[in-house]
């Protein structure tokens, strides 16, 4: 089990395709920004078509978790320390 | 680069979900494929996926090693393995994702092997770097095989 299935977190979008979740987080949320897949976030490499885009409101990451079977779901979760780590890289849009 | 053996090339077969039946055979096939070229096949899959290619080859003349399809990519992201060619099977948006994935973490020649109903509709969301077979393929694995051969190594 990925260690994001471990967290408490909350499902914004299911069903929708991996480029509608990132036009999703552009759209709703004012910070974002834009890693390459396999960044690592809460101990998890990151899966999808690059760029991938992660969204920051409050102390709550905005991120696409994609599985085989299932698709992409667009998740919630509480994230300070994973913010400070994004914020640090200096990228934002 | 990383690989099983020192002398010959490893290519990863990235299986996703076998809701479309042909993934299982073309998947047999192309390890049949790779090792007359040489090549030593790797299958990564989901838990379904690695049981229906075990269970189609028990004493494993076609296929090799198996791996757990995140702990693949857990390996190749944090730089511990890396295969010399990546076929990555695609039916679906997800298929997609872990094509994407493979484009930006591992230096395998990279192919996606797209079949299924909407197969040409899948192939158009590929906007990476990404060599493609693309098949509208569900039942009958033939269209497929007969476009493999323009990828093999």
């Amino acid at each position: 089990m990925s260690c994001i299935e471990q967290l408490e977190y909350e499902i914004l979008l299911q069903g929708a395709s991996f480029k509608e979740s990132g036009e999703y987080i552009k759209k709703h949320f004012s910070e974002w920004y834009e890693v390459e897949p396999g960044y690592r976030l809460f101990d998890s490499y990151l899966i999808g078509v690059p760029p991938v885009v992660l969204g920051v409101e409050g102390e709550d990451m905005i991120f696409p978790y994609t599985k085989p079977c299932r698709g992409t779901f667009l998740l919630r979760a509480r994230g300070p320390e994973e913010i400070a780590k994004l914020r640090a890289r200096k990228k934002k849009r | 680069m990383a690989t099983d053996t020192m002398e010959s090339p490893t290519a990863l077969l990235l299986l996703g979900c076998p809701q479309v039946p042909v993934q299982t055979s073309v998947a047999i096939h192309l390890c049949d494929q790779l090792r007359e070229r040489g090549i030593t096949p790797v299958i990564a899959g989901t838990g379904a996926a690695r049981k229906l290619i075990e269970v189609a080859d028990p004493k494993r003349r076609y296929i090799g090693e198996v791996l757990d399809l995140d702990a693949c990519i857990d390996a190749i992201a944090g730089k511990q393995r890396d295969f010399d060619h990546a076929f990555v099977f695609i039916h679906n948006d997800g298929g997609v994702s872990y094509a994407g994935t493979l484009s930006a973490i591992s230096k395998a020649r990279l192919v996606g092997i797209v079949y299924g109903e909407h197969a040409e509709e899948t192939a158009a969301t590929i906007t990476f770097p990404c060599e493609t077979v693309v098949a509208k393929a569900t039942h009958n694995p033939m269209p497929v095989v007969v476009k493999l051969g323009r990828v093999l190594p």
